[in-house]
């Protein structure tokens, strides 16, 4: 069976946490009807409308699961998930015939975070999956992939390498790129030659 | 097709040669400074007589870290970076890279320098299977043919070169169009190359392609199955020699390529002769793209209107990806919108294709090995980077 949008969503929807995935469409509703509520309220007595405004919550955090338009950003669905939920991501696209495009990192400096970006395509189906984890700068550390994608392998060495973005399980994660004796990680923000 | 092979089995695979014991094993060390490796590869083998083990493909020799120099400068000034990756592809290489700032600007370029863009880009990927095609019979001991390969790429660099200056680092495709315009010299001159390279591919399918040695040297030797392409993300005609059909000019289309018609080559046979057949017959097909593409070349604009001289991406990520000469190659950059790019990472093909080689050539003769190496089409500063 070949994979489309909603079947991803679906299985990627089982995959991230309620506590996570539940606020995005529970608020919308809620919002959607206090809203009409507030017009009724002003027309009935003018005087307290005011107050009513600033109950509408603050925007949702963006959802895990988002749809992206291809032309504008050059993939079709982008899936935040928790870090020690990436391998199973990656069954799961495994499953659906997705090749690993790459792995990658970003350092979020300022938030003191690791992005771990992990791009994957379809031979056959014309989709792109982003899938993406955030990790703690002081302890970047997750599962490997390498035993789903082998091909993981390589990126996953480069990431560590470039980042100092451990893969726990991975069988080598010995330099690569850098000569055999680095000790440094040189596309850490924070790093100076 | 060679029915039969002069198969030599594997030690273990045959009874009456039981396979060493691991005492009997010695360590090769092939490269990084190897003739068969095309560059500084080199390659840990382990082997067993003339059976390789296991061999370890060790990288970095030439790394030169373009991704942090993406971080350091702006994204104009990083330009001519991207066509020193995968030298051999440099225009496909350029492409991506202000593929990815338009789309992320929304920069609408023009029909002109789109059809430029193809024109120019699949003239690159004939010069690159050139020199692929010359290296890997000069592997197989053919010496000739690499001269007749040159002599028809350098046909392709002297029009490249009146373009846009360069003979193989091309920085010919600017943010929202081109450096300058096609002129006519360049599309009569590219008119003439269409007419001559037809005869001459076919007189390399004659001479080379159904040639007894090479078909031996090919057929049947370094299996690599679809499913190894999909687990290592191998691309380009390495996955379609295994008979997907993939390509990233009809899977993620970009620039004018849905308005041409061009087939994509498939081979199913899994070996190397597949592979090498998929590149000859691409060959034909960007010749066809390129015949389309001077027919239906618009008047107009060669440059889009009012692109600003110092860039500001908006925050996010963006990705856009080509079909290069050696398959999908990938940029992701995000921006913080600030003048210079935050990250910027390159998936090249390269990469992708030689991390399947320790699984592939197990259990291989070491020739074999290395003309299976050969079909990969490495180019080593796109693997290092």
């Amino acid at each position: 069976m070949k994979p489309t949008l909603e079947t991803l969503t679906a299985q990627f929807g089982r995959l991230v946490p309620e506590s996570v995935s539940a606020p995005t469409p529970a608020p919308a509703p809620v919002a959607a009807a206090s809203v009409p509520a507030a017009p009724a309220a002003t027309l009935a007595a003018p005087v307290p409308a005011a107050p009513v405004t600033p109950a509408v919550p603050a925007a949702p955090p963006p959802s895990p699961i988002q749809v992206t338009s291809h032309a504008a950003k050059g993939y079709d669905l982008d899936i935040t998930v928790p870090p020690q939920e990436v391998a199973a991501a990656a069954l799961i696209l495994d499953h659906d015939g997705f090749a690993l495009d790459t792995v990658t990192g970003v350092d979020w400096l300022a938030q003191n975070q690791m992005e771990v970006v992990y791009d994957y395509f379809h031979p056959t189906v014309p989709l792109r999956v982003v899938v993406r984890t955030r990790l703690p700068r002081a302890t970047p550390e997750l599962p490997t992939i390498s035993n789903v994608f082998p091909g993981a392998n390589w990126h996953e060495r480069e990431t560590h390498d470039f980042y100092g973005i451990r893969f726990t399980g991975h069988p080598n994660l010995k330099p690569f790129l850098l000569p055999e004796d680095a000790n440094f990680h040189p596309l850490r923000k924070d790093y100076q030659p | 097709m060679i029915a039969e092979k002069n198969f030599v089995p594997a030690p273990g695979a045959d009874p009456s040669r039981p396979a060493s014991a691991p005492g009997e094993t010695f360590v090769l060390n092939l490269g990084p400074q190897h003739p068969a490796a095309h560059g500084v590869l080199r390659v840990l083998m382990t082997m067993d007589g003339e059976w390789i083990q296991r061999a370890e493909p060790i990288i970095g020799y030439i790394h030169r870290m373009h991704e942090k120099m993406g971080e350091n400068r702006t994204w104009a000034k990083f330009l001519p970076n991207t066509s020193r990756i995968d030298y051999l592809s440099a225009m496909h290489y350029t492409h991506a890279f202000v593929g990815a700032v338009e789309r992320a600007m929304k920069i609408e370029v023009p029909l002109r320098a789109e059809y430029a863009r193809v024109i120019t880009s699949e003239l690159n990927r004939i010069s690159s299977h050139m020199v692929w095609w010359g290296a890997l019979l000069l592997d197989l001991g053919g010496f000739t043919p690499i001269l007749y390969a040159f002599d028809d790429r350098e046909k392709i660099l002297d029009l490249l070169e009146g373009l846009c200056g360069a003979r193989l680092t091309y920085c010919y495709y600017r943010f929202g169009g081109l450096y300058n315009d096609v002129d006519d010299a360049f599309l009569q001159g590219t008119r003439d190359f269409v007419k001559h390279m037809q005869p001459r591919l076919k007189m390399y399918r004659d001479l080379v392609t159904d040639n007894i040695i090479l078909r031996q040297r090919l057929t049947g030797i370094g299996a690599i199955s679809a499913e190894m392409c999909r687990k290592y993300g191998a691309t380009g005609p390495v996955i379609r020699g295994s008979g997907v059909a993939y390509d990233v000019r009809r899977a993620e289309p970009y620039s004018v390529y849905p308005k041409l018609e061009f087939k994509v080559p498939t081979y199913p046979e899994c070996d190397s002769m597949a592979r090498y057949l998929v590149r000859m017959d691409e060959m034909e097909e960007s010749l066809k793209i390129i015949g389309q593409a001077l027919d239906q070349i618009p008047a107009g604009p060669f440059m889009a209107a009012k692109v600003p001289r110092v860039l500001k991406l908006p925050p996010g990520d963006t990705c856009y990806a080509v079909e290069a000469a050696r398959g999908r190659f990938m940029i992701r950059i995000v921006s913080d919108g600030k003048e210079m790019p935050y990250r910027v990472k390159l998936r090249t093909p390269s990469f992708s294709n030689l991390s399947l080689y320790e699984e592939a050539s197990q259990g291989m003769i070491l020739p074999d090995a290395l003309a299976m190496m050969g079909s990969l089409d490495l180019v080593i500063p796109d693997i290092d980077r």
